[in-house]
């Protein structure tokens, strides 16, 4: 069994506590976790400006190359993660014992994050706009338009509470490093896997120990990471994001709602579009933020909802080492029932109907956890209070919509994939607010190109564009 | 209570022998106060029409407790309060200490002297090196309507002491967190933790104090902050309690906020375990060598503490095992036959210190953990 210890600018540290992850089916203990206190971390964080200190005696250049280095070794390397030596597949095997995520989903997830690495510079390159690096190295610099321009890093470090059951998400703190600021991470208790062996491979690759701060506990170590660091990223619920909407030091990411929207000028073809909707709502269990919660269309939506429940009704539960399983545990079992409890009473609200309901049983209990198999429901209207709903397992609604009221109805989209070619819909979707992402034509919402911002620019959140001006003094400084 | 197994030595094993001798002499007597007409509450002769047994007669040793049924801390809820006062002490000027109340009435527990008895007690257990007589105290921890405030105040008086007092509401704490207005909280905390900074800053020759856990690591941070740090401002010994300890809390106060381990020149801490109903338990002292393990034991034989079963609260688990905390308070002034209190955690063995069962480990009780909120000041 691997033992993971917390780590404090780069020296483990040997806890007196541990926390055990355990095998969702069977309950096996597979690794022991090293807990600390909120009091730790203020500690450590009393002194996060020398992670920021150590990065930058290297250039953003030379963090990239890095970065490079560490997609490679993190995607296909064996690393030293805690007291273990941890190939590509003890990490895929451990990962999906505790998150309950089929192997090859694992793997998946895995890919993604080492792709952000390996395209760092272009991905930088992106989100600054064709900046010189150099200029948030320093401060301020020029352009060549004869004009200064400043951008201000506003922490030395950036902290993270990270989610339980998404490994995905680790791609949003990734570039802080060759950005050159620190991380101060309280790994989720199921999901200790991606930021541990992360940065381990950001080790290995040549970036200094010093930047990375590793903080499992509990509550109050992730309270503590949240007050005490000014710019940090939370993954939790709506009521989490919520919490800490208008403040900008905080990030916080929750549920999605992302959409498909389909135009009536190309509703009646709809089925060209059944394979952009399913994996839309299949990929990755339907457990991400960008997984499509809401099928929205002026027609047609029982013949829609019918025809995706036809493809991913019949999903079952698969053993997570099979290849074409597509489902994932919830690990808490009690949260898979009260899930279920909640779709119940959507259901029972004149107008919904499940479509899904001829394909046998959706609450699977084990010993251990339990399954929510794939659900498809269809709304009559955008009033139904399903047309608004998001679950971790896939469940889509099919909301009939008049066009004309959709982007005014839709509520909070981080994902919206507007397919028409009506250019007076497409200006709109384009300037509706609801809608995070957008993408136009029969894209997935699964399908982000990571070029491009996503939730906020980091670049926005971690840097402050100001003012800067220099004079020559008039006599030269005694030196 | 069960006796004392083969696993101490012949010298503790007499010792633990002994405690028991007189708390269950102690028991008797406390029992026979309780439920005389002359001395004994209104509350608990009333209760006396409902057993099934005559306290007076039934019972002749700590043991017998168990006929009594499980102490409700419900019927602490409400008035009048006087029900609770014994005939005994009637006349006599009588406090009330209350705890929980965030919402809805708080339960009720009426004292006459038995926090300064509990505390002079306590006294006792106090190395006089690290709290040394005669210096002054610092009370950082909740106030008001609670009796730990006058207790620790009465603290320092019995050592020649003056007490420093610092306002605190728990009940607005606890509300704060319901409400998820973590940056009232935060600010709540500095205004407490400001002024114990300003009062230890200030010349009054401070040199023990009591807190929390969570407050101290405030104090400390706001030391430090400042460029000073406990040691340094002149605290030699502090006594900790109201909210869980764990070794590891433990190892990192003692590491990184205290100035190393008390023999090695350190800030000396114990931590105590206790509340209103009980009074306060001991920890034996806690060492690196020891993995910084914590056990309490109860104020024998004023208070007695059991690890029992979960599912047969009259069981006592075996040593090392793990129960649920059982409280016992045997005072002339209260009396609490056994008390399923919020905690679990491992028997422990006597020592000559307490030769007596302590708890170790204690943390909430898991049936129960996730509706409570804890370390909440």
């Amino acid at each position: 069994m691997i033992t993971l210890s917390p780590l404090r600018w780069g020296k483990p540290y040997e806890s007196l506590d541990f926390h055990d992850v355990v095998h969702f089916d069977t309950g096996a203990p597979i690794a022991k976790v090293g807990q600390v206190g909120g009091g730790v971390v203020a500690k450590d964080l009393r002194k996060a400006y020398k992670a920021r200190e150590a990065l930058l005696k290297y250039s953003t250049g030379e963090l990239i190359e890095m970065s490079i280095k560490a997609a490679e070794l993190f995607e296909n390397g064996t690393l030293s993660v805690g007291d273990s030596q941890q190939s590509v597949d003890d990490f895929v095997h451990q990962q999906s014992a505790s998150t309950g995520l089929p192997e090859h989903m694992c793997r998946s997830n895995m890919v993604k994050n080492s792709f952000v690495l390996k395209n760092m510079g272009q991905i930088l390159d992106c989100l600054t706009r064709g900046l010189d690096l150099s200029i948030l190295s320093n401060g301020y610099g020029e352009e060549g338009r004869g004009v200064i321009v400043s951008y201000q890093a506003q922490t030395p470090i950036l902290g993270a509470v990270l989610p339980n059951n998404s490994p995905g998400v680790h791609t949003l703190w990734l570039p802080a490093i060759p950005l050159q600021i620190g991380l101060a991470l309280k790994p989720g208790s199921q999901e200790p896997w991606t930021p541990y062996r992360m940065v381990s491979a950001y080790i290995a690759a040549g970036v200094p120990a010093e930047a990375f701060g590793l903080y499992p506990g509990g509550h109050d170590a992730g309270g503590a990471i949240m007050t005490k660091t000014e710019r940090s990223m939370i993954f939790g619920s709506a009521q989490t994001v919520a919490q800490h909407a208008g403040n900008p030091r905080v990030q916080a990411h929750g549920p999605g709602f992302s959409k498909i929207l389909l135009g009536d000028d190309i509703v009646d073809d709809w089925e060209s579009y059944l394979d952009v909707m399913v994996e839309s709502v299949l990929s990755n269990s339907g457990r991400s933020c960008i997984n499509c919660s809401g099928i929205w269309a002026s027609r047609h939506t029982r013949e829609i909802a019918a025809a995706i429940a036809k493809e991913i009704g019949p999903v079952d539960v698969k053993p997570p080492t099979d290849p074409d399983s597509q489902l994932a545990a919830f690990t808490v079992a009690a949260m898979a029932t009260g899930t279920y409890g909640m779709v119940q009473q959507d259901l029972a609200e004149s107008g919904v109907t499940d479509l899904t309901a001829e394909f046998g049983d959706k609450l699977i209990e084990r010993d251990h956890c339990a399954y929510l198999r794939p659900m498809v429901v269809h709304a009559d209207s955008p009033d139904r209070a399903v047309a608004s709903k998001e679950y971790m397992f896939p469940f889509v609604s099919v909301v009939e919509c008049p066009q004309a009221e959709m982007l005014r109805r839709i509520g909070p989209t981080l994902v919206g994939t507007v397919i028409t070619a009506d250019k007076q819909l497409i200006a709109a979707a384009g300037a509706c607010t609801h809608i995070d992402r957008v993408n136009i034509g029969p894209i997935p919402t699964n399908r982000l190109n990571w070029l491009q911002p996503h939730e906020g620019n980091i670049i926005d959140f971690l840097f402050r564009s100001r003012a800067y001006q220099v004079a020559d003094l008039p006599v030269a400084a005694a030196v | 209570m069960t006796s004392v197994d083969s696993q101490v030595s012949p010298e503790i094993a007499s010792q633990a022998a002994e405690a028991l001798d007189r708390l269950n002499e102690h028991t008797l007597k406390t029992v026979h106060w309780h439920f005389s007409d002359d001395t004994g509450s209104p509350f608990w002769l009333e209760k006396k029409a409902e057993l099934n047994f005559d306290p007076l007669t039934d019972v002749k040793s700590f043991d017998d407790l168990k006929k009594f049924p499980l102490f409700e801390d419900d019927w602490l809820r409400g008035g009048p309060v006087r029900r609770w006062v014994p005939q005994g002490h009637a006349g006599k000027p009588t406090y009330v200490f209350e705890t929980g109340g965030t919402t809805g009435v708080p339960k009720s527990r009426v004292v006459i002297e038995d926090h300064w008895k509990d505390y002079e007690l306590f006294s006792d257990t106090l190395p006089d090196e690290h709290f040394p007589r005669g210096s002054n105290w610092l009370m950082l921890g909740p106030s008001g309507p609670r009796r730990l405030r006058l207790a620790v105040e009465h603290l320092a008086q019995h050592r020649d002491g003056i007490c420093f007092c610092i306002d605190l509401d728990p009940r607005w704490v606890v509300k704060l967190i319901k409400k998820g207005w973590m940056e009232h909280l935060e600010e709540y905390k500095k205004h407490c933790v400001d002024q114990a900074v300003t009062v230890l800053t200030a010349g009054h020759d401070i040199k023990c104090m009591f807190t929390t856990p969570k407050l101290l690591e405030s104090l400390s941070e706001a030391l430090e902050e400042r460029g000073t740090s406990i040691q340094e401002v002149g605290i030699k010994g502090i006594f900790s309690g109201g909210t869980e300890f764990t070794p590891q809390w433990t190892r990192f106060c003692v590491e990184e906020m205290l100035g190393g381990p008390a023999e090695d020149g350190g800030v000396f801490m114990t931590p105590t375990y206790g509340n209103t109903l009980m009074g306060l338990a001991c920890s034996k002292p806690i060492t690196a060598a020891d993995g910084y393990k914590i056990s309490y034991h109860a104020p024998q034989p004023r208070a007695a503490t059991e690890v029992v079963e979960f599912d047969d609260y009259n069981q006592v688990v075996g040593y090392g095992k793990t129960g649920r905390v059982k409280l016992y308070t045997l005072t002339d002034e209260f009396f609490v036959p056994g008390f399923m209190e919020r905690d679990e955690g491992e028997r422990e063995m006597p020592f000559a210190k307490f030769p007596w069962d302590g708890v170790s480990g204690v943390r909430p009780f898991h049936e129960l953990a996730t509706a409570t909120t804890v370390g909440v000041y």
